[in-house]
């Protein structure tokens, strides 16, 4: 369900940490409604590129164009999450913090929205553990309650990094259907992903990351033998001594 | 039995004061310290109670034993610690347990030295340690003013809260209550370690915070069963210091965390959510 329209944009979008770029100079569109792989080697950007579109990472030269989406509007699966699964909270309350948007820090929490977690948790296959400890979950288990609480986000863009690591085939087969789901909806998607298969089998659009941007576009194209060695080829050295870039100022002349 | 249980509470007015103030750090502190314990910050507890020593020291200084000027100088100097290392870790690269670790000793150091210049070594021992048994009525109301806003404000930031210990991302992600939360929370600590060094001290005002919060972690499963547990026990402990240090003629504040310390030692040997016991006598496992 394209639209055409813009969700988000870079123009000469420069990313990186301590001057050193990790994402350079990228430009393009991500259309409303598309389902996007982001594929490469380590090191080759593809987090921090999710990191500045929800905003955790200023831009060191260029811009982000959200087209008005609020941050709220925006639900995140980082690659490492920063949850203390030591804490004594249950399944339920774990995904319930997905209606943050409706409820709010103060509001109240009624039947309705217990039937939407509940729903929530049926769409990954856990109301059997809706009263179990966070603790007590696999690794596997604990990925669909964040899935669970992204579904209940309701969020126009999705951003998921690596969402499919340590989980089983069967659970990657149940959350993909979910990501279709939303893709039908007409949300926006963009997973970083290192399954190729799994991109070529599901995603229609793909862009190929290298720090540089090396392809962009429908899938087939971008997925090209060439391509894919050339993202291999990727040498992810650091250069404390590197030069400051020219491009900037070329780009702008030009 | 009985009667020597609630004689001395029927016979002394100052028991009474101290039951009462007991009972109102006993229902604010230990909450506290569970969701200080749930977010590892339960050494930050510690560090505070000593950071809020050159304030009350100042305020002993300027206005002598006045309550008001060592509560307010506590609080102070407490809140100014904490702010700085807060903002330090926020903005270098120090973390902010080494940050708070380089704040409240600068603030220790320089309570000590301003007790020293013009207190003698009894002022500085009530400081440090407390006078449960001569709570005047000032003292009662400001601890229970204490205990009154601190309830109430727990309740109502509960929600950001229990998500900033649990997923503090996530709630950096939808709202923008992750930084008030922490600071408002950070503002009830030190209020309830200022209200406790009333009673114990400001070195034993972390323990009644801390101990029975730390045992309910053997008793509770959940935040809520936790904090039920904690505020239960603190409060047994009080009364059970309060009357040990009435027969036996010990210093209260002490007898009162010691007292606290023994339910920890008993929780961790017997407690049902892991207590060393039962760990020795593992049961048959289950089914499924």
């Amino acid at each position: 369900m394209k639209t055409h329209a813009p969700a988000i944009s870079f123009h000469n979008l420069t990313l990186g940490y301590d001057r050193h770029p990790a994402v350079h100079h990228i430009t393009g569109e991500v259309e409303r409604g598309d389902l996007l792989a982001i594929v490469g080697s380590n090191g080759a950007g593809k987090s921090t590129l999710l990191k500045a579109i929800v905003g955790e990472l200023k831009p060191l030269s260029g811009r982000l164009d959200l087209h008005g989406s609020d941050k709220r509007e925006i639900a995140y699966l980082p690659q490492v999450v920063e949850i203390d699964r030591s804490f004594p909270i249950s399944v339920f309350d774990c995904v319930s913090m997905g209606l943050w948007h409706e409820t709010g820090a103060f509001g109240g929490f009624d039947r309705a929205a217990e039937a939407h977690v509940f729903e929530a948790l049926e769409a990954v296959n856990l109301v059997g553990l809706a009263g179990r400890p966070v603790g007590a979950l696999s690794g596997g288990q604990f990925q669909r309650v964040l899935f669970a609480r992204l579904l209940l986000q309701d969020a126009k863009i999705i951003l998921l990094d690596e969402p499919f690591r340590a989980v089983d085939t069967k659970t990657i087969a149940d959350l993909i259907q979910l990501i279709e789901l939303w893709h039908g909806e007409g949300r926006t998607v963009l997973a970083v992903l290192h399954d190729i298969d799994l991109v070529r089998a599901h995603f229609p659009s793909t862009l190929l990351l290298a720090r540089e941007p090396l392809a962009w576009g429908e899938t087939p194209t971008v997925l090209t033998p060439v391509n894919l060695d050339r993202s291999r080829q990727f040498n992810e050295s650091f250069d404390a001594a590197a030069p400051v870039c020219a491009q900037d100022e070329t780009a702008e002349i030009a | 039995m009985i009667d020597a249980l609630v004689q001395p509470f029927i016979e002394f007015a100052f028991m009474r004061r101290a039951l009462v103030g007991s009972l109102a750090i006993s229902l604010t502190a230990p909450p506290i310290g569970v969701l200080l314990m749930l977010r590892r910050m339960s050494l930050m507890g510690d560090a505070m109670g000593h950071a809020i020593l050159p304030g009350a020291a100042i305020g002993y200084l300027l206005a002598g034993l006045s309550l008001f000027a060592m509560s307010l100088g506590g609080f102070a100097a407490g809140l100014a610690v904490a702010m700085a290392a807060g903002l330090v870790a926020r903005s270098t690269v120090i973390r902010e347990d080494a940050s708070l670790a380089g704040f409240y000793l600068l603030s220790l150091s320089l309570g000590v030295m301003l007790v020293s210049i013009r207190g003698s070594n009894v002022d500085l021992l009530h400081v440090l340690f407390g006078s449960v048994l001569a709570l005047d009525d000032a003292a009662l109301l400001l601890v229970a003013a204490i205990a009154s806003v601190s309830l109430v404000t727990l309740a109502v930031i509960y929600r950001p809260l229990v998500l900033e210990c649990f997923d503090p991302h996530f709630l950096r992600s939808v709202s923008r209550w992750s930084s008030p939360t922490h600071l408002i929370f950070l503002v009830l600590v030190v209020l309830n370690l200022v209200a406790g060094f009333q009673a114990l001290g400001t070195l034993m005002a972390v323990g009644i915070m801390l101990l029975p919060a730390i045992s309910a972690r053997f008793w509770a499963d959940d935040a809520a069963g936790m904090i039920g547990v904690s505020m239960v026990a603190a409060f047994a402990s009080s009364l059970i210091g309060l009357l040990f240090s009435y027969y036996v003629n010990v210093p209260t504040g002490p007898a009162v965390i010691l007292a606290c310390g023994a339910f920890y030692l008993a929780s961790m040997l017997v407690g049902i959510r892991g207590g060393v016991l039962w760990r020795l006598m593992p049961a048959k496992h289950l089914e499924a």
